[in-house]
């Protein structure tokens, strides 16, 4: 007996391990490599240890002591036939601007120094060697494991004196823009809600023929390439588009103000708004069909207005789907990144469109990850508040 | 005993006058119907599904609208009022509890609507679930509740802003036999305690005939006959109504001649004097309807006037009774039953025997061209 149940949890589990790895492969292993990154870099640590070892006793003010020099002029030298120099290069030059055509010069010119004290030959190389902030940056992209990116991320930086300041005005970007996507994903979440529940309830209530067309029409969205979508968008809210032509046919707008309804902050809303409006549609459809149409009639019968009826009997039935709905196109919406990229401009880029720069562009991983951390956290969040609110068990998804 | 119905007396409650119901304007659904129903009756609205009675339910709730004729309640006009301000109490035929809010909730939910304060909208609903015999339930949620107590939570909730008029639409199809005995009973005990006119639709004859005063027999929008249990079964005006309540042997055949209110009819196998009902006269078509219980097997010679030879086809052993199969006037479906008395062995498979009944137990009725039901 015991034989044949282990031989079917066996079966059993095999049926299931193709997924399992699957999951783990393409979703857990990078999720978590990304998280890593934005707390873990090891490039400048294993390039320059013995630097690193010699600037932790360093008070970070004054000259670091031809000891650090030394090792660090051999320890460039090294990175440069390693081939790693141009990464090491690329960290410091993160923590600060303009260091990364200094060490990248360095290792070459240093070959034709004379020998003597590398103090010396380093600071006729470039000035910047004598200056503890070149030190101190180097310091810090030393560190192997660090929240710098995080304080990055939230227009923080760690100041010279060792605490956290904030960045210089110029600087602060990104609190601006999880400001801009959280409002984005909040206004679209409030648009599809508000169009997508009268056609729920539409559905819901339409004879079964009906209702099967009408739900293939609000499905036909996925059927079609997001990109095409996307730029359909831009063809008809150009401002030579088909919006346009027809407002100024009509009159209703003159032909010399076009309304730029695109490339812009109107252009995402609405290219996200229709993309996500099916995630919001079909959870409020599920809920909505399992409610009687019988219940707005009974509550009529005993008395009640459409109105009262509707907030005291309909609503309070269809809220885990509203719920459902919402938490899927806010957590939707919050990573968009296709369609604000091609119709935002640039007042409609997102937290995503820097994560994908940062990605493809600057190669700062770590601020990447750390971008992404932090949105990965605030849907973890939403997601606590709605299961302490409606309950993750009452919620229905479709 | 269950308290027996009170005969309704009195002023007209609701009347229907030439109501008309088309949903694609062609057919009608409800077909010029003219009803009325008397201040505290109880009136079932039986027929089979698509008949006609439920739109006739919906359309006095306001669900529905007339597409011709009046419809009034104490003789005002109700066509255009809203449901919500008709004050019909309404029990929907798969409950329509809110299951969101708590027994008490759906009881209340009315009396917060009619602005009731909450001291009163307690006592009102702890005095319905008194009624209904649901005390101590209040918070519970209609999901935590057996199929007949959600049952007795609708009633419950159509009476308890003490409407006079209350509907119901099949409330009990949802529930095993057990539990519908049990409810029928209750729900005419509530009605013969508030005295409130009921209108109940239903399509099962036996609940039709425990329940009510009066029942409406439906078909196809139309009512074929309105009386009293008693009356439809006794003496059914149509051969629809003949055959929907009750059991019934028909026989198919021709007026041979009338007298008065006594006919002869030819059928296959001989002539049967016969009572009439339907206006008829000889050469007509009529169908007869002969009860399975108004038939003697083997009677003394000459007591019935109708008598003829059968053949017993089959015999069922029923406890009370004996259903028997006979083969007579050309029907090998011919029904006979006999109470399980002794002597009944008499009588075996295969026997011919006489049988007879006399004219007043045989109704000549319209020719019924349906195929008969199995």
């Amino acid at each position: 007996m015991a034989g044949h149940s282990g031989r079917v949890r066996v079966r059993a589990a095999s049926l299931v391990a193709p997924l399992a790895v699957f999951i783990g492969v393409t979703f857990a292993v990078p999720l978590g490599l990304m998280l890593l990154r934005s707390v873990h870099d090891p490039v400048v640590a294993d390039a320059m240890p013995a630097t690193l070892a010699l600037l932790a006793e360093w008070d970070g003010q004054g000259d670091p002591g031809e000891a650090v020099y030394a090792a660090a002029a051999g320890e460039l030298a090294a990175a440069s036939d390693a081939g790693t120099l141009g990464q090491v290069a690329s960290r410091v030059n993160r923590v600060q601007g303009g260091l990364r055509s200094v060490m990248v010069r360095t290792p070459r010119r240093l070959r034709d120094a004379p020998d003597g004290p590398r103090r010396a030959a380093l600071a006729d190389i470039d000035p910047d060697w004598t200056d503890p902030a070149t030190w101190r940056a180097i310091r810090t992209a030393g560190e192997r494991w660090t929240l710098r990116h995080y304080l990055h991320a939230v227009d923080l930086d760690r100041g010279a004196a060792g605490g956290v300041v904030r960045q210089p005005p110029e600087a602060r970007i990104y609190v601006r823009l999880f400001a801009r996507t959280f409002g984005v994903a909040g206004a679209v979440t409030a648009l599809c809600l508000l169009l997508g529940y009268p056609i729920a309830y539409l559905i819901a209530n339409a004879p079964a023929a009906r209702a099967r067309w009408l739900l293939a029409l609000v499905l036909v969205p996925f059927w079609t390439s997001l990109l095409v979508r996307t730029t359909s968008w831009i063809v008809l809210l150009q401002t030579q588009g088909v919006v346009n032509d027809l407002l100024v046919a009509a009159g209703l707008v003159a032909d010399g103000e076009r309304l730029a309804l695109v490339h812009n902050m109107t252009g995402t809303l609405v290219a996200m708004t229709h993309v996500l409006l099916p995630f919001m549609v079909l959870p409020l459809y599920s809920v909505m069909r399992g409610i009687p149409a019988r219940q707005m009639a009974a509550a009529a019968s005993l008395g009640a207005g459409f109105v009262h009826a509707f907030r005291r009997v309909y609503w309070p039935q269809t809220v885990p789907g509203v719920g459902a709905g919402s938490l899927l196109v806010f957590i939707l919406a919050i990573g968009y990144y296709i369609t604000p990229a091609l119709v935002g401009g640039q007042s409609g880029q997102l937290i995503s469109n820097l994560i994908a720069y940062h990605m493809q562009t600057s190669l700062n991983w770590g601020l990447a990850g750390a971008l992404g951390g932090i949105l990965l956290a605030s849907v973890g969040v939403l997601y606590l508040a709605y299961d302490r609110v409606v309950g993750v068990d009452r919620m229905k998804l479709g | 005993m269950p308290p027996t119905p009170q005969p309704a007396e009195g002023p007209p409650h609701v009347e229907f006058e030439g109501v008309s119901k088309s949903y694609d304007q062609r057919t009608r659904a409800v077909d010029d119907l003219d009803l009325t129903v008397r201040r505290g009756e109880f009136l079932t609205l039986l027929g089979p599904s698509g008949s006609g009675k439920t739109t006739c339910l919906m359309m006095l709730a306001g669900f529905e609208a007339p597409t011709a004729g009046t419809i009034r309640i104490e003789g005002r006009r109700i066509n255009d009022v809203p449901p919500r301000r008709r004050g019909i109490g309404m029990v929907f035929q798969n409950y329509a509890l809110f299951p969101h809010m708590t027994v008490g909730g759906n009881l209340a939910f009315p009396l917060e609507v009619r602005g009731l304060d909450a001291a009163e909208r307690r006592r009102r609903v702890d005095r319905a679930l008194e009624l209904v015999r649901l005390e101590g339930l209040a918070g519970r949620r209609p999901g935590q509740l057996s199929g007949g107590q959600q049952q007795r939570v609708a009633i419950a909730r159509a009476l308890v802003f003490e409407p006079e008029l209350v509907l119901m639409d099949e409330p009990l199809g949802a529930l095993d036999r057990r539990l519908r005995e049990e409810l029928q009973y209750e729900i005419r005990r509530i009605h013969a305690d508030l005295g409130v006119t009921v209108l109940y639709v239903n399509h099962d004859q036996n609940e039709a005939m425990v329940m009510s005063d009066r029942v409406a027999v439906f078909r196809d929008g139309r009512i074929e006959q309105a009386a009293s249990p008693e009356a439809l079964y006794e003496e059914p005006e149509r051969s629809f109504v003949a055959r929907f309540i009750g059991e019934n042997n028909r026989l198919a055949g021709r007026v041979a001649a009338v007298h008065n209110e006594i006919c002869d009819v030819e059928v296959d196998g001989g002539i049967v004097r016969a009572f009439r009902v339907a206006p008829c006269g000889p050469g007509d078509r009529a169908t007869l309807s002969i009860r399975p219980e108004r038939v003697a097997i083997a009677p003394t010679p000459g007591l019935y006037t109708n008598e003829f030879d059968a053949r017993v086809e089959d015999i069922t052993f029923l406890g009370d009774h004996l259903r028997l199969r006979l083969d007579v006037c050309g029907r090998s479906d011919f029904i006979v039953k006999i109470p399980n008395m002794v002597g009944h062995g008499a009588v075996i498979e295969g026997d011919r025997v006489r049988v007879g009944w006399t004219p007043t137990d045989c109704r000549v009725l319209d020719p019924d061209d349906e195929e008969e039901t199995p």
